[in-house]
């Protein structure tokens, strides 16, 4: 359980910024979505959380800087599954998601009967014990996004930043891997950050969102406060209506322009 | 994420007993019986060597001298029998081994850090660095000997170094990732292999002498090779083996990797120091022999699976008993005449490595 602010964060690449004097919070268990049109910077945020790319400002979990700390030790905090993972020639599921227990382990970095034991129990729980032999490879695309996220899992953080978690899934394997994160989250007091395209399921999953734009935070808030059609219409240059589920959930349609002389 | 789209997961126990840890996948480990495989074919082709060649020594009677030298008592070969073996085979098959070794296991490390299955311990500008140091000696000093240990060596072993140092030093001005190093690699190479062709064009005479080198040969005059390889080879190999994991990390990239508590620029010089440590100390000995770091560990990779930590110590051993066996062949194919031992890698490991592609793709 860890209760994640971010305050002041700036970054960039090569002298260009990127991101600019972001600020924002997530409760302990709580499920911040970031959302924004391509090259607002979602990506850049969650990897500057991380110390992967040049950043000022502050990050910190449970009240404690992670910014001053080692890289093998802020990995200890905060566990990563990127948008577009590269996966290891020939590696097998087990050996991929151990790679998780890097942080854990001792200058010789060989595993033990924990490590194993901890990789048992989240590829049951992500139910992948059946493909722990299999090579990744092998896999299909909903099968290989659940062995990223197993391995970030056996990191055994107390925050998950994932970006852009559903890539290349379809709306089923999208919704059942959300789910997976869901209760996760649920069961173990997980925070968990999320880039998302899909604005739909961002207010559907996370309790709060961060629309940032150009580098900056456009708005924050509930789902029903950020997703709005003025906003998100402003925002990515679209036209959208926001329709209300039965649960009062909002639903994000993409409406087509009126073309002169269509029936 | 219970539902339809999950595996079938057989758990015999009953839903509430957990399930037995996962075991070690094949080749995720370094197992006892790859080690000892390894150390089995090398012994094989060992003894073998040492007894191939115009003097007949006898199995009995080696296996005599060595239980001899081992316990202290009498041998049963004459003295210049003794010397035969001593002063020229075993030196011979034991220079084999260590250059072997070195070229297999810097293949390894370069295709992991370039995550790039056709990486090559020459890649980096090793064997044009190497190739210009010597040329410029033979050029400079013609009655120099390319085949003792001598000033010769130690400008191979620097042109070497000199070649990475210069591929790293262009490298790093333009970028820091694998590619823009591999392509710096491919400038510097053609540029000293340039200045190699100029430097020859100076002195023709040197051309037949220079190419015989670039062909690759392995002899020694008594144990002087091999203690010049030994000590960066053991240096490298400890520095490779341990780094067998950091190399499975670094195939997840860059980024995951550091998000998972590793600095991979530093992993990356470290084991690139190392294997150029290694690929240096061969080529001062015994020039551009190929194919050894190409083959090698993909048949490694082929047997016993992905993992670094697997691929780099059964490298070492099976790219020594490779070019020991390669070495046999080159002694005795045109005997008494000796061919260039990099003509005999080629010339065997290429057709063996397209069959093994074959038969891995069918599978």
């Amino acid at each position: 359980m860890s209760a994640v602010e971010i305050e002041g964060l700036s970054a960039g690449y090569r002298g260009t910024t990127v991101l600019s004097e972001i600020s924002a919070g997530i409760g302990d268990g709580g499920w911040l979505g970031v959302i924004g049109p391509n090259g607002s910077g979602k990506s850049t945020l969650l990897k500057a959380m991380l110390g992967l790319v040049r950043h000022t400002g502050r990050v910190r979990v449970d009240g404690r800087s992670v910014s001053g700390l080692r890289q093998r030790d802020r990995a200890k905090l905060l566990g990563y599954a990127p948008q577009l993972p590269q996966l290891p020639v020939g590696m097998t599921v087990t050996d991929y998601v151990l790679l998780g227990r890097t942080p854990h382990l001792g200058p010789l970095g060989r595993e033990g009967a924990r490590d194993l034991d901890i990789v048992t129990e989240v590829l049951e729980r992500l139910d992948l014990l059946g493909f722990a032999r299999r090579e990744l490879s092998e896999l299909s695309g909903g099968e290989r996004q659940r062995a990223v996220l197993a391995r970030a899992l056996a990191q055994r953080t107390g925050v998950l930043l994932l970006d852009e978690p559903t890539t290349g899934l379809d709306v089923g394997h999208a919704q059942a891997l959300l789910d997976l994160v869901d209760e996760l989250r649920r069961e173990r007091g997980t925070t968990v950050v999320t880039t998302l395209h899909d604005l739909t399921m961002a207010g559907q999953y996370a309790e709060h969102l961060l629309l940032l734009d150009t580098g900056r935070v456009s708005t924050e808030g509930s789902p029903h406060e950020v997703l709005t059609a003025e906003l998100l219409g402003r925002r990515y240059a679209a036209r959208v209506s926001i329709l209300p589920l039965p649960d009062g959930s909002p639903v994000v349609a993409p409406t087509r322009s009126v073309v002169s002389g269509r029936e | 994420m219970r539902d339809s789209r999950s595996p079938s997961v057989d758990t015999a126990e009953g839903p509430d007993t957990p399930p037995p840890p996962v075991r070690r996948p094949r080749g995720s480990t370094l197992r006892p019986v790859h080690l000892l495989l390894g150390t089995a074919a090398l012994a094989v082709l060992l003894l073998v060597s040492v007894l191939t060649g115009a003097a007949e020594l006898g199995w009995q009677r080696v296996l005599a001298e060595i239980g001899a030298q081992l316990t202290g008592g009498v041998s049963p070969l004459s003295e210049r029998e003794a010397a035969i073996l001593w002063q020229l085979r075993v030196p011979r098959v034991v220079l084999a081994v260590l250059v072997g070794g070195a070229l297999a296991i810097s293949g390894a490390a370069f295709q992991g850090v370039f995550r790039n299955p056709l990486a090559d311990p020459y890649l980096l500008g090793a064997a044009a660095g190497a190739g210009l140091s010597v040329t410029v000696v033979v050029t400079a000093i013609p009655q120099v000997n390319l085949g003792t240990t001598g000033i010769a060596q130690v400008a191979a072993f620097l042109g070497a170094l000199g070649g990475v140092g210069l591929t790293w030093l262009i490298g790093r001005s333009a970028g820091s990732d694998t590619a823009t190093l591999v392509l710096a690699g491919v400038a510097v190479g053609a540029f000293l292999t340039a200045a190699q062709t100029f430097v020859q064009q100076l002195r023709v005479e040197s051309l037949q002498r220079v190419y015989m080198w670039i062909l690759g040969r392995l002899s020694t005059t008594g144990w002087n090779e091999v203690l010049t390889v030994l000590p960066a080879l053991c240096l490298a190999v400890v520095v490779l083996c341990a780094c067998g994991r950091l190399l499975d990390l670094l195939g997840t990239g860059d980024e995951e990797a550091a998000a998972l508590g590793v600095r991979p620029g530093r992993v990356r010089a470290l084991v690139l120091v190392a294997a150029s440590l290694a690929t240096a100390s061969a080529v001062s000995v015994a020039g551009l022999i190929g194919f050894v770091g190409l083959v090698v560990p993909h048949l490694v990779r082929l047997a016993l699976g992905g993992s670094y930590r697997v691929i780099v110590p059964v490298s070492l051993l099976f790219g020594g008993a490779f070019l020991v066996g390669a070495d046999m062949l080159a002694r005795t194919v045109m005997a008494p005449a000796e061919l260039p031992i990099g003509v005999i890698t080629a010339f065997t490991g290429a057709p063996f490595f397209a069959l093994l592609l074959h038969t891995s793709r069918r599978r």
